[in-house]
């Protein structure tokens, strides 16, 4: 078999332009900036007020907070994604053009995507400021970034699923959260559950594969798990989406 | 390009939206859709524009198939939904560009496609703003422009006219002759006039199943009615009823005379005479050998909306 790029990149050329659409249509809106400040000033609050505290050159803490504050910042930027355009009708125009379905959940999956990398990146001013306070190990932080960007993938990912449910933006928010709230909580249950299925429920908690590629190992059965789930949504949104078509 | 649709029909639940309809519409024919609300015209066009799938039955434009080559299907077609869905958030050259980007249109050929897009739908003077800040005339032609933004083959329009004031209808609706030049379209409406005044063949559609499909001319000659003359002239005589009344009654073929007495000298008469009876000659004779001076004389066609409203009403 042998695998054509051009082709391949062809069948894909639509979602370069409904990517810049939606991240433009972010920074349009005060969605993007909304999101950013609060993004900022909460992973902010909670590493300043716990590094001189604990006087450890570490951003452990700031690791810590931020999947709790993806919880709720990620499903509040992919609940437009979709369900707005149900809602307005855009989407038989969309969907009316020469563009595959697949087309536009990945163009929509990678806006969202680039948003939450956009508020994360002034997080590295901390990581600087940190570097200049003391002696900082690497690992870790390299370990953590990359955690945390494929766990946003994946929250991104199920918000967009929920946002392709319904055409009522705060019923795709809550879902959503609803959602990602269950992957982060699975690993912190396991106390509730059978043992026979401790292990099974564990493996499939997010935070448990996070906690594993921070502490600056990264295994390939953590990032298969990341990518398997990221994949597993976004087919889930394409088949969502063709719901129009029962 | 031509579309040809066989036996389409499409179920929504129990629910039954088209039935078993089959149509042709040639190359460069403009069709009109015609039909109440709720008779199955919007569902025809979101069937034919590949957003959702047939029931059953079957729609190829130009031998294309829409459910096995949907994506050459949508190449060829603009569409303008019902309501003209935009986003609202975008400017207008932000928009028709993505668009044309959707569409496919070769990078190169992008702006001065959007120029000449802009021009021809007089969006000139509004093309930096938002679309959400625009009068709904405007986001009509932005909508307009949008679907003949990759100059498609065939275009879809459906009530491109609704909402609109009677200048923006005008407007729109030469905008359309004018785009519509070489192209095949169909587009749906409920305004009569709107169909005499731009469609070259009008196809009736009435819960589901297609009541009537000819050229509007053919469509007044299948389903006319009685012959109907207006006439006013003017007499000396004492009393019209007496006088005049009975004299045009006894012509032959005659079936009916209203009369009635405006003011002292005139007369006003409403006759009805039998189907295809055409009695303006005897009319005019009789007048003559009165010494009446026929003021007016008028034969009234069967207009569309009779037909409309003959085909579409539940006796």
């Amino acid at each position: 078999m042998d695998f054509n790029l051009k082709k391949f990149l062809a069948e894909y050329s639509n979602v370069g332009p409904i990517f810049r659409k939606e991240l433009r249509s972010y920074f349009n809106s005060a969605v993007a900036y909304v999101v950013i400040v609060v993004f900022l000033a909460i992973v902010g609050w909670f590493f300043t007020s716990n590094l001189f505290l604990m006087d450890v050159a570490s951003l452990r803490t700031m690791f810590e907070v931020i999947p709790v504050v993806f919880l709720f910042i990620i499903p509040a930027i992919t609940m437009r994604l979709l369900s707005e355009e149900k809602k307005s009708g855009t989407i038989e125009l969309l969907t009316t053009k020469p563009v595959s379905d697949s087309e536009i959940v990945l163009g929509k999956f990678f806006a969202g995507w680039a948003l939450v990398g956009l508020a994360m990146l002034p997080t590295l001013l901390y990581y600087i400021t940190t570097g200049i306070l003391g002696s900082i190990d690497n690992g870790p932080v390299i370990g953590g970034y990359f955690g945390l960007l494929l766990m946003a993938g994946v929250y991104v990912a199920i918000g967009l699923f929920a946002s392709s449910l319904t055409d009522n933006q705060v019923v795709a928010f809550i879902l959503g959260f609803v959602f990602v709230f269950i992957l982060y909580m699975l690993d912190k249950v396991l106390f509730y559950v059978p043992e026979w299925m401790a292990t099974t429920i564990e493996f499939l908690g997010i935070d448990y594969h996070l906690s594993n590629v921070a502490r600056g190992v990264i295994d390939s059965r953590d990032v298969i798990y990341f990518f398997s789930m990221l994949g597993f949504m976004l087919l889930l949104s394409v088949g969502s989406l063709q719901r129009r078509k029962w | 390009m031509s579309i040809t649709v066989r036996n389409l029909t499409k179920f929504y639940g129990q629910e039954k939206a088209v039935d078993d309809i089959s149509f042709d519409v040639k190359t460069g024919e403009i069709l009109g859709f015609l039909g109440p609300n709720g008779a199955g015209k919007t569902t025809t066009m979101k069937i034919i524009t590949c957003y959702m799938p047939p029931s059953g039955g079957t729609v190829s434009v130009d031998d294309y198939d829409i459910a096995e080559h949907s994506l050459e299907v949508r190449k060829k077609i603009g569409y303008l939904p019902e309501l003209n869905p935009l986003y609202l958030d975008m400017n207008v050259m932000e928009y028709l560009e993505y668009s044309a980007q959707l569409h496919g249109v070769p990078k190169a050929e992008i702006r001065p496609r959007l120029r000449d897009m802009v021009d021809v739908c007089g969006l000139t003077s509004v093309r930096h703003k938002d679309i959400g800040e625009l009068s709904k005339g405007y986001r009509q032609r932005v909508g307009l422009a949008q679907a003949m933004i990759h100059d498609p083959d065939v275009l879809i329009l459906d009530e491109p006219t609704s909402g609109l004031d009677p200048n923006q209808i005008v407007e729109i609706r030469n905008l359309i002759r004018k785009l519509g030049r070489a192209k095949t379209v169909i587009l749906s409406t409920h305004i009569l006039s709107e169909v005499q005044a731009t469609c070259d063949r009008v196809i009736i559609i009435n819960d589901g199943k297609i009541a009537a499909n000819g050229t509007p001319d053919q469509l007044q000659t299948e389903f006319h009615g009685s012959e109907i003359i207006t006439m006013e002239l003017k007499a000396n005589v004492e009393n019209g009823m007496t006088d005049i009344f009975p004299k045009i009654k006894a012509l032959a073929h005659v079936e009916n005379v209203q009369y009635q007495n405006p003011s002292p000298g005139v007369h006003h008469l409403i006759v009805t005479a039998a189907k295809g009876q055409d009695i303006r000659e005897e009319i005019f004779r009789q007048a003559v050998a009165e010494k009446w001076v026929l003021l007016e004389m008028h034969r009234e066609a069967t207009s569309l909306e009779e037909i409309f409203h003959k085909l579409t009403t539940v006796n």
